[in-house]
């Protein structure tokens, strides 16, 4: 059995990390996203929203290169990703690349099928190792992500520009050269070593945006035009909640130890969306009332054409924009979308988010001049 | 007497290329509209040509700025102070012309956008996403159909007494109900109002999507001298519509206010190249860069055979290490 997975931004690492300490054989798909969503798109449904068809291209690709069992986390959610397991098996067995897929989710019928699923990839392996490669794969994911806000933190701030990216991509190439969680956590620790060490300017007061929106597109930064690197570029530093880790340690650890879960943007999202509706959208809404009371600049939202979840609060966005005076711009991408329109749109919104800052500054210093506050105290 | 300071703005958009010259005071001086004709490079050169021509060799330029969809080749070419996207570059260029305007109206050659301005800065904007249906192309095409002028196309608008109902949704769908209503025997005049208000209409909900649009309410662009689309436009809004003095070269105009801000503030020397650009050969090369995955599509402009500079990646080595030759007589 060789194991194959989709790609969605730094997941690989996590999952590499955990198909090495469980001692699988495994494919890493190609890294090209176009050339997945080509064929991708060509034996998916022209409806079905982006992130299915890179996983099909991923898949097919990764098939050629001799992978015959796919690994894919489902859903449960009700939004169109809890059926792409089926759908992927379906397709990939119509159009004559007979795959199996299994799906790592929590099931609804609880541990023992959990663990079936968990020794097809590791076959005999004790239930102790199998624990500990899971809890090192989750610590794996922590850290990246917790790179990767590094990141989004120096970009903006780096005195050359470019440092940060160089670091960041020799990491990204870096782990396929190692093995297994204990080295890929090293190659981590060194990169934040770097990190830490380069030129920065302390006194920089960027402008600060929030991303939310559907997990796929928000987290692999290739499908929305390596959005969060050209935000940085722009001197702009980018956060967003939503990550990998937070997925793993919010909807299957803590589901499964039944663990109090990390609410606070449903607790955020009340007001506006009272009820979890499917993917990301309770998120999305919750999320941005967030950034605004965090005193952030402005709000992009991105989701896959066709996403339910993300229409919907797409169209609750006015409201809190209103009500709170947050700029939210929504980007929408699929396989269509044209990279001048998108990069003109996202220009023009940091010219806005500049503007109000500068206007609100202006308004604040000539009205209240005793509150006057200093360079880069926020 | 001291020799006046110009600011040059550019924009290169899909069907027309606009020259801007605007003084210290930001008055207009000089103003040229050309059509692009698919090539943006020679417009550009005709265009600097003929601000040549009106102005002579050593106008004393202090500093460009490039906008439009080919604000980037612009800037590359001429050597540009500030490359600006034009939804900024049309909102400063309205807030300079109708102080206090709150909703500006745009629609040019393939996009269309709404500005929302409030507090004297852009509180919001949409540009359209689902078709051409709405822009200046479309009404261009149109026109050629019925073998009208384009200039002459929104005066047969307001002939109209009964508008016909044209679906406006999409280009093409429009195009086929405007034959059909034709092919049932209705006016001319008729069927031009209809599309005209089918486009306002699909503008309005496609952009404006119920934000209040308060006045004073501008409209540019290219297509703002179509008197049957204002007319369109004043009937649905019920509001009076202000067609700024210089509508159909707003962004240039913007991207060059936005030039002569920052080079006031920089008090730098401008990077511009002079007038000599419209002797040069240039040549655009695109290659796919196999550096990585991504397989960008890299542009790479170069004058008389050297490189000037490159875009289109997504990493900036291609950006980054452009080499930025020093421009020599001779040229």
């Amino acid at each position: 059995m060789k194991l194959t997975f989709p790609h969605m931004g730094n997941t690989y690492i996590t999952v590499k990390a955990l198909l090495d300490d469980l001692g699988a054989d495994y494919v890493i798909p190609p890294f090209n996203i176009r050339e997945a969503l080509e064929t991708g798109t060509r034996f998916a449904p022209e409806m079905a929203c982006l992130p299915l068809k890179i996983n099909l291209g991923n898949f097919i690709r990764a098939y050629e290169k001799g992978a015959d069992t796919v690994l894919i986390t489902g859903g449960c959610g009700p939004c169109r990703f809890g059926y792409y397991c089926e759908m992927h098996r379906e397709i990939l067995r119509d159009i004559g690349y007979p795959m199996d897929v299994i799906t790592l989710e929590w099931p609804d019928k609880g541990l023992k099928e959990f663990l079936d699923r968990v020794r097809k990839i590791a076959g005999s392996l004790n239930i102790c190792k199998i624990l500990k490669a899971a809890k090192n794969a989750t610590d794996v994911a922590i850290k990246v992500d917790e790179l990767e806000r590094l990141c989004f933190y120096l970009r903006p701030r780096e005195k050359k520009a470019g440092t940060v990216d160089k670091i960041y991509k020799h990491f990204r190439a870096g782990v396929l050269q190692v093995k297994g969680s204990r080295n890929i956590r090293r190659l981590i620790r060194e990169t934040f070593e770097t990190l830490q060490s380069i030129e920065v300017d302390e006194n920089a007061r960027p402008l600060k945006v929030g991303i939310v929106g559907e997990i796929y597109t928000t987290i692999d930064s290739q499908t929305s035009f390596n959005i969060q690197e050209r935000l940085g570029a722009m001197g702009v530093e980018v956060h967003r909640y939503v990550t990998v880790s937070g997925w793993i340690v919010e909807h299957m650890i803590k589901k499964a130890l039944h663990l109090p879960r990390d609410i606070r943007y449903a607790k955020a999202a009340a007001p506006y969306l009272g009820a979890m509706i499917g993917g990301h959208a309770q998120e999305t809404i919750g999320n941005t009332v967030l950034y605004a009371n965090a005193g952030y600049d402005g709000v992009i939202q991105i989701y896959p054409l066709t996403c339910m979840p993300e229409i919907v609060a797409e169209s609750i966005l006015p409201a809190i924009e209103r009500d709170l005076g947050m700029p939210v711009l929504t980007l929408i991408i699929d396989e269509m979308t044209g990279e001048a329109g998108y990069m003109t749109r996202l220009e023009a919104f940091i010219d806005l988010l500049q503007k109000r800052r500068e206007a609100r500054e202006f308004e604040r210093k000539g009205a209240l001049p005793w509150n006057r506050c200093r360079f880069g105290e926020h | 007497m001291k020799e006046r300071e110009l600011y040059l703005g550019i924009d290169v958009g899909s069907v027309s290329t606009n020259l801007v010259l605007i003084d210290e005071n930001e008055k207009l001086v000089e103003k040229v509209y050309i059509r692009t004709s698919g090539q943006p490079i020679e417009a550009l050169k005709r265009g600097l040509k003929m601000i040549r021509e009106r102005l002579g060799d050593d106008a004393n330029i202090r500093g460009v700025g490039t906008t439009g969809s080919g604000r980037q080749l612009a800037g590359a070419i001429v050597g540009a102070d500030i490359i600006k996207n034009e939804i900024t570059t049309h909102a400063i260029a309205a807030q300079k012309l109708v102080p206090g305007v709150k909703t500006i109206l745009e629609i040019g050659g393939q996009d269309s956008k709404i500005i929302i301005i409030r507090n004297g800065v852009v509180f919001d904007f949409a540009m359209n996403t689902v078709c051409a249906a709405g822009t200046g192309s479309f009404l261009d095409r149109q026109a050629a159909r019925l073998n009208i002028p384009i200039e002459e196309f929104g005066t047969y608008a307001l002939k109209s007494r009964s508008p016909v109902r044209i679906a406006g949704r999409c280009a093409v769908f429009a195009e086929s109900d405007m034959i059909h209503k034709q092919q049932t025997g209705h006016a001319v005049e008729d069927i031009i109002c209809g599309l005209c208000e089918a486009l306002v209409r699909n503008y309005l909900n496609n952009l404006a999507k119920g934000e209040t649009l308060e006045d004073p309410v501008v409209f540019q662009g290219g297509v703002a001298a179509n008197v049957g689309i204002v007319a369109a436009f004043e009937k649905a809004l019920g509001k009076k519509i202000i067609i700024p003095e210089h509508y159909d070269v707003m962004g240039a105009f913007g991207a060059a206010v936005i030039a002569r801000e920052k080079m006031m503030r920089s008090g730098k020397p401008t990077a511009f190249y002079g007038f000599r650009a419209v002797n040069c050969d240039y040549r655009a090369k695109s290659l796919e860069c196999n550096g990585c995955s991504n397989m960008c599509e890299v542009i790479q402009i170069s004058a008389d055979g050297e490189p000037l500079a490159c875009w289109g990646d997504r990493c900036g080595k291609w950006t980054a290490g452009a080499i930025h030759i020093e421009r020599q007589s001779g040229f």
